[in-house]
């Protein structure tokens, strides 16, 4: 197989991805409208009044959901569809054919990058529109970092996910198991005003030591509204790649291809 | 195409495969038989590289499967025993994105409608692969294993599940493959279908080859006999041992009530059916005993596979037998 090959390969196989990720209705739910749902729920419940420094209540919901749409585009996706394919054979028949391997996983977290991509476009787009919430010049390449080391780390969290998920019918249980109670004490769902984390102690120190809050943090520095120098949260980025990395280091090491059945 | 000497694949203390030789020539269709826990699929995935043998050698087109660089699976087509398509896709979609796994250097790519025509299922290109019956699917599956166009084909279990039409339907997909001069390795527990679809049958059972040959090798080799029976009353047997019918040790005359309690039926082996027939419709007529209802039973395929797959601690004999089978090989 010659160089260039393998790189229309990652093409198609992102294409098709993204088909059957279009005609699924539970992950199309879930990935697109649920993040947007909480937006217009949260700021019907808390109001969208100025909570000091020229912020509004979704100035600080807009990145902490778009940081939820992030996550279910790709760690969420793809520890499902993974396992289902992993479960179903469809792994396995990849493996029997001269595919290199890790282009359809690679793939897979291409269509997720893809889709936060479209996921951080829907929200800057909402959040103007509906919210009053801006990006500033400075804050758009922050903000594209931010979305490619959030969508790329939590892609191999996904990937990484499926190690420890038995079955299909396990899937959703072990993932939201895992991300739901983290949403929680991440400032995702329940945010503190004026930049303070709205919960504390060990709850706090539990959040800091995940991957979550990190990335909400990293988002919301775009959406400060009255930043004139470019945002810039290396620690926050850093801390989102080392689980991304340790998510590869796993999916490499444990990675399984075949039916646990 | 295929060589393999002396393999033998554990699973701890379990033996799932206890020394095999297979040696498959490019063109031939040869089926794995035996019943399931044989060690068929263990042996086939072997041969497709999902498993390493703990011993032996294993050749396939020229390369250790374990160890064949990539291009070495440009030329295989394997059907998985147990492999769903993604269901959201289309027919269609399965055998383009299947397209995609392959790199086609130097050769033309197959034309995926073309292949889905092939297999009958041009009508359904654009159906969603979950709308498909499982017949279908099988089919989608077979296209997708020759989107590589290849020279070797493993079907593991292609019928496994169907109904007796979709059965004859993927039949004469297999058929197809014979006119396209490929070589296929099939595994099944059917009878029936090894001596419909290959050239040649290897029998595996308990991890070992028992028998090797055409149907009609392995019904002589399991010396499957033909029965002659008849409704008999009960002094009907002395009589005719009396007169020297069904002397010889293992044809002898048995006899049996029936389910309605009143009528027997009488029952006797025979090697060679003519002479025996004759000489039991002379002394009958000897003796004036009417035989009535009269048949003659050939051994069903059934039979042959049932005395093939008997234990084989049963068949003592069985390993002679297999040498002198399969040298030719």
């Amino acid at each position: 197989m010659m160089g260039g090959n393998w790189l229309k390969q990652l093409k198609t196989q992102t294409k098709f991805n993204l088909l059957a990720f279009r005609r699924n209705p539970a992950a199309t739910f879930f990935t697109i409208i649920l993040p947007l749902v909480f937006l217009f729920v949260f700021t019907s419940i808390f109001g969208n009044d100025e909570i000091g420094n020229g912020r509004r209540v979704a100035t600080l919901y807009v990145p902490a959901l778009l940081a939820l749409a992030v996550i279910s585009a790709t760690l969420v996706n793809l520890a499902m569809t993974l396992t289902s394919h992993r479960e179903q054979g469809v792994l396995k028949r990849v493996r029997s054919t001269p595919l290199r391997p890790w282009i359809f996983i690679v793939a897979q977290g291409l269509a997720g990058v893809a889709l936060s991509v479209i996921m951080a476009v829907v929200f800057i787009g909402v959040g103007r529109v509906f919210f009053d919430v801006t990006v500033q010049s400075v804050g758009v390449i922050p903000l594209a970092i931010s979305v490619m080391v959030g969508a790329a780390s939590f892609s191999a969290l996904g990937v990484a996910l499926t190690v420890i998920i038995p079955s299909e019918e396990a899937a959703p249980a072990v993932t939201n198991a895992l991300i739901l109670p983290l949403y929680f004490i991440s400032d995702i769902f329940i945010i503190g005003s004026d930049g303070e984390s709205a919960v504390g102690g060990v709850p706090e120190f539990i959040a800091n030591l995940f991957p979550i809050k990190h990335l909400g943090i990293a988002l919301s520095e775009s959406f400060d509204p009255f930043t004139t120098e470019m945002p810039f949260p290396v620690e926050h980025w850093l801390v989102v790649l080392a689980w991304g990395m340790f998510g590869l280091a796993v999916s490499v090491w444990k990675f399984r291809w075949e039916p646990r059945r | 195409m295929i060589e393999v000497e002396g393999l033998v694949k554990s699973y701890g203390n379990t033996h799932a495969v206890k020394g095999i030789d297979l040696h498959v020539d490019s063109g031939e269709i040869v089926a794995f038989l035996g019943p399931n826990g044989a060690g068929k699929t263990t042996t086939i995935e072997i041969l497709e590289g999902f498993r390493k043998a703990t011993s032996g050698t294993v050749r396939v087109m020229g390369e250790d499967p374990t160890s064949a660089p990539a291009h070495w699976r440009e030329r295989l087509g394997i059907v998985l025993q147990e492999s769903e398509p993604i269901p959201s896709l289309t027919a269609l979609e399965t055998v383009q994105m299947q397209s995609n796994f392959y790199s086609f250097e130097g050769r033309t790519r197959p034309e995926p409608t073309q292949l889905l025509n092939l297999v009958g299922l041009g009508d359904a290109a654009d159906q969603r692969v979950k709308k498909l019956s499982g017949g279908q699917k099988r089919r989608l599956d077979l296209a997708s294993a020759l989107v590589g166009d290849p020279d070797l084909i493993f079907l593991d279990e292609p019928t496994t599940g169907f109904d007796p039409t979709a059965r004859r339907e993927s039949w004469k997909m297999v058929e197809a493959l014979r006119d396209l001069n490929k070589t296929v390795l099939l595994t099944t527990h059917y009878m029936d279908e090894a001596e419909h679809l290959a050239d040649r049958i290897v029998v595996i059972n308990g991890g070992l080859i028992t028998a090797r040959g055409t149907a009609e090798e392995l019904a002589s080799v399991v010396d499957a006999k033909t029965t002659i029976s008849w409704t008999c009353r009960t002094d009907d047997v002395a009589l005719l041992t009396d007169a020297g019918i069904g002397r010889r040790p293992g044809s002898e005359i048995s006899s049996s009530v029936q389910s309605d309690q009143t009528t027997t039926l009488c029952e006797m082996e025979a090697v060679e059916v003519i002479p025996t027939l004759r000489a039991l419709i002379d002394a009958a007529e000897n003796q004036s005993i009417d035989l009535v209802g009269l048949q003659v039973i050939n051994p069903t395929l059934e039979d042959v596979y049932l005395k093939l797959v008997a234990n084989p601690a049963d068949q003592p004999d069985n390993d002679d037998r297999t040498k002198g089978a399969d040298d030719g090989r």
